[in-house]
């Protein structure tokens, strides 16, 4: 191999291991988290790719793969990082040798994942990581005779610190010379069925490592209590309604931070630009547009705050064994349980993390009803039309506020049991796949980790901003702008595109504003709040930021109600249809997904609707 | 004492076993059960059990703990461990 092509051509290791083992920490301590791609939060649902320089400057290529035990690839994900050893990934040269990573404290436990990945046939190595907590628990192992008994090198590891990585960076400094140019051993193949690999790394064990039992760890000692039948859907529950009444409790002051940061904005513009039409594009199109949805970014922060804290804590699983024999009334396990709370915060990494589930029928059941969960997509239109005519008391120690809102999210999870039981009885018969899930050690979370989640988290909402909201503001400013002539709504674009979609809006008590808004909220469910914020900008009826005032003046109580219930099921956001169109291979589950989200969303809102108005609320 | 098979859905919490084998004619079942760790002669105990139907049950695991339903619990056959 020439100079050129080496330097044109880094080594590629892959990372790969059971799930929860610590991969994901040492990618992130290695790259600097600048991986390809992104990294939602729950698990790790695609294989990211990044690089980092050895210790000699060395450049070397890492692909982070969802966790995997055994090799025969039962679930996609686990399909996915078998096929990415095997170098099958569509166009993705394989990996020039494997980093298997294991939890020490799991030695005994999964040892044999080893002696399988050892017959992809390339270069191995076995890194013992978390080595410190290991010990703690009284773990005491001869890396040398393990590696003598696995006849492959085995490196201890701290993922999380500096000091803890080095013997593996030292190591990959000589080893990656020698994968380079091909002259790193390639392990002799393990034969035998995975009983005869368990027997072989059980006799491994019995020679390098002695366990000092401990009777209760920190970990068993917590989980007396979380692990509660009763008591555990207690926690489950109260960590849920704390967190959803901090995202409104916490949110306030940022919030109005952000509001009179935007009606400055707004304000500089309108005062360097002259009175026209590009003062209006800019002024009540984009900044309006935008602000709108921006606004909502400390509430976004802080939900992800918790989701990420019960992932890396380790709760996630715990919750997910909680909910099992609930979730199995609907037909579905725990494991759809991650994937559903990820889609709270975006359909689409919960579309991807259904790729866990190893039942293709529990996989597409759990992919029809992410929609349906909470998505911070709707929040923006939660929060503006709760905070227009929910007052904002309290009922005891709680704010009502947030009260309504864990409402609607109980009222989107409902359903989703209603509608699963309904395709586990229609669509998708069959039995389910049984909760066969690793509960992983309580640890508190990589400080810097966290902060990366979050980060990402953050800069995916206000990147929609700028892709998504931007350009639909600017096609509602036109739509409502033009004919200049217009002297109402009415006989605007947008007002002749909302009458014609209104007498079938109508009879649910929506008014035109909210049909003209409808249209362009299919590209993302928030695009409803900014193209409102822009038709009343343009109608010149907001000054300043002052959405929700508008609103509680122009629209009965009846109208805000049947709006909420309207999108809790919502069937906007082509980008679910589209990966549930990636994910199912097929047209006709987004097509269906879209048609069952519609009759529901109209039916929920046509009963809210004339409910409220029998009330006297019309 | 001679030891006698039981399945792991019969033992009550916090008693220890050892396990002895499988029973199942599915051997894609058999096989989730020896990916993710379960071995004739590794250590296993019933730690936790769910609401409904005491399903599903985590049970520690040499140094793991694994959550599964009964349906794949009942498979495993174990022995009492004298503590």
């Amino acid at each position: 191999m020439s100079e050129t092509d080496t330097l044109a051509r880094p080594v590629r290791l892959a990372l790969l291991g059971a799930p929860n083992c610590g991969k994901t920490s040492l990618f992130n301590a290695l790259t600097g988290g600048r991986a390809k791609v992104a990294n939602y939060p729950g698990v790790t649902v695609e294989y990211r790719k990044g690089e980092f320089s050895l210790p000699d400057g060395q450049i070397v290529e890492l692909l982070d793969l969802p966790g995997v035990y055994g090799n025969t690839g039962k679930s996609m994900d686990e399909r996915i990082a078998i096929d990415a050893v095997n170098g099958r990934l569509s166009g993705e040269r394989a990996p020039d040798a494997i980093v298997f990573m294991l939890d020490a404290a799991h030695i005994e436990t999964h040892l044999h994942n080893v002696l399988q990945a050892k017959n992809y046939g390339l270069p191995i190595i076995l890194v013992l990581n978390m080595m410190d907590m290991a010990a703690r628990d009284g773990l005491n192992i001869d890396i040398p005779a393990l590696g003598q008994e696995l006849g492959i090198p085995v490196i201890n590891c701290v993922a999380v610190r500096a000091s803890g990585r080095a013997p593996l960076l030292d190591f990959l400094t000589e080893w990656t010379g020698d994968v380079e140019h091909g002259s790193a051993a390639v392990p002799k193949s393990e034969l035998g069925d995975v009983r005869e690999l368990q027997q072989r790394a059980r006799s491994a064990t019995t020679r390098s490592v002695s366990r000092v039992h401990q009777i209760e760890t920190f970990t068993h000692r917590i989980d007396k209590f979380v692990l509660h039948p009763v008591l555990g859907l207690f926690i489950l529950l109260g960590i849920l309604f704390v967190m959803f009444q901090a995202v409104y409790t916490w949110s306030g002051p940022a919030m109005d931070m952000i509001e009179s940061g935007i009606g400055w904005l707004q304000g500089v513009v309108s005062a360097v630009l002259p009175d026209g039409l590009l003062q209006s594009l800019i002024v009540d199109g984009m900044i309006a547009g935008v602000g709108a949805v921006l606004v909502f970014l400390p509430q976004i922060i802080i939900l992800f705050a918790f989701i990420l804290l019960l992932e890396a804590s380790g709760y996630m699983a715990r919750a997910a064994f909680l909910v099992d024999s609930i979730m199995a009334k609907a037909g579905l396990n725990g494991r759809a349980f991650i994937p559903l709370l990820s889609s709270f915060a975006c359909a689409i990494p919960g579309v991807m993390a259904a790729r866990t589930i190893e039942q293709e029928r529990d996989r597409l059941t759990t992919i029809m009803i992410a929609p349906l969960m909470t998505c911070s997509a709707r929040w923006p239109v939660y929060f503006l039309i709760i905070g227009a005519f929910i007052p904002e008391g309290r009922v005891g120690v709680f704010s009502q506020q947030g009260l309504v809102a864990f409402g609607l999210i109980i009222v989107g999870i409902v359903f989703a049991f209603i509608m699963a039981a309904i395709f586990k009885r229609t669509l998708a018969r069959g039995e389910s796949s049984g909760l066969l899930i690793e509960l992983p050690s309580y640890k508190s979370p990589v400080f810097k980790d966290y902060l990366r989640g979050l980060y990402d988290r953050g800069m995916i909402f206000v990147n929609r901003a700028g892709r998504i909201i931007l350009p639909a503001s600017v096609v509602i400013w036109v739509l409502t702008t033009f004919p200049r002539n217009a002297v109402s709504i009415n006989e605007t674009f947008a007002g002749m595109i909302g009458n014609i979609i209104l007498p079938v809006l109508q009879p649910i008590g929506f008014n035109l504003e909210m049909s003209i808004s409808l249209i362009p909220a299919m590209a993302a469910r928030e695009v409803a709040v900014s193209s409102l914020a822009t038709i009343y900008a343009v109608q010149g009826e907001m000054v300043e930021g002052q959405m929700t005032d508008i609103i509680a003046s122009q629209w009965s109580m009846a109208t805000g109600l049947a709006f909420l219930a309207w999108f809790v099921f919502a069937p906007q956001c082509l980008s679910t249809f589209a990966i549930i169109r990636k994910e199912t291979n097929s047209w006709k589950w987004p097509l269906f997904a879209f048609s069952y989200l519609f009759v529901l969303a109209y039916l929920a809102a046509a009963v809210t609707y004339h409910t409220a108005v029998a009330f006297g609320l019309g | 004492m001679t030891s006698i098979p039981t399945r792991l859905t019969d033992i009550a919490r916090s008693n220890r076993t050892r396990i002895l084998g499988f029973s199942t004619t599915d051997p894609v079942q058999e096989t989730r059960l020896r990916d993710i760790g379960f071995a004739e002669g590794d250590r296993v105990e019933p730690l936790h059990f769910g609401l409904f139907g005491r399903n599903p049950m985590s049970v520690r695991l040499n140094g793991a703990i694994i959550a599964l339903r009964r349906k794949d619990a009942q498979v495993i056959l174990v022995e009492s461990v004298q503590s």
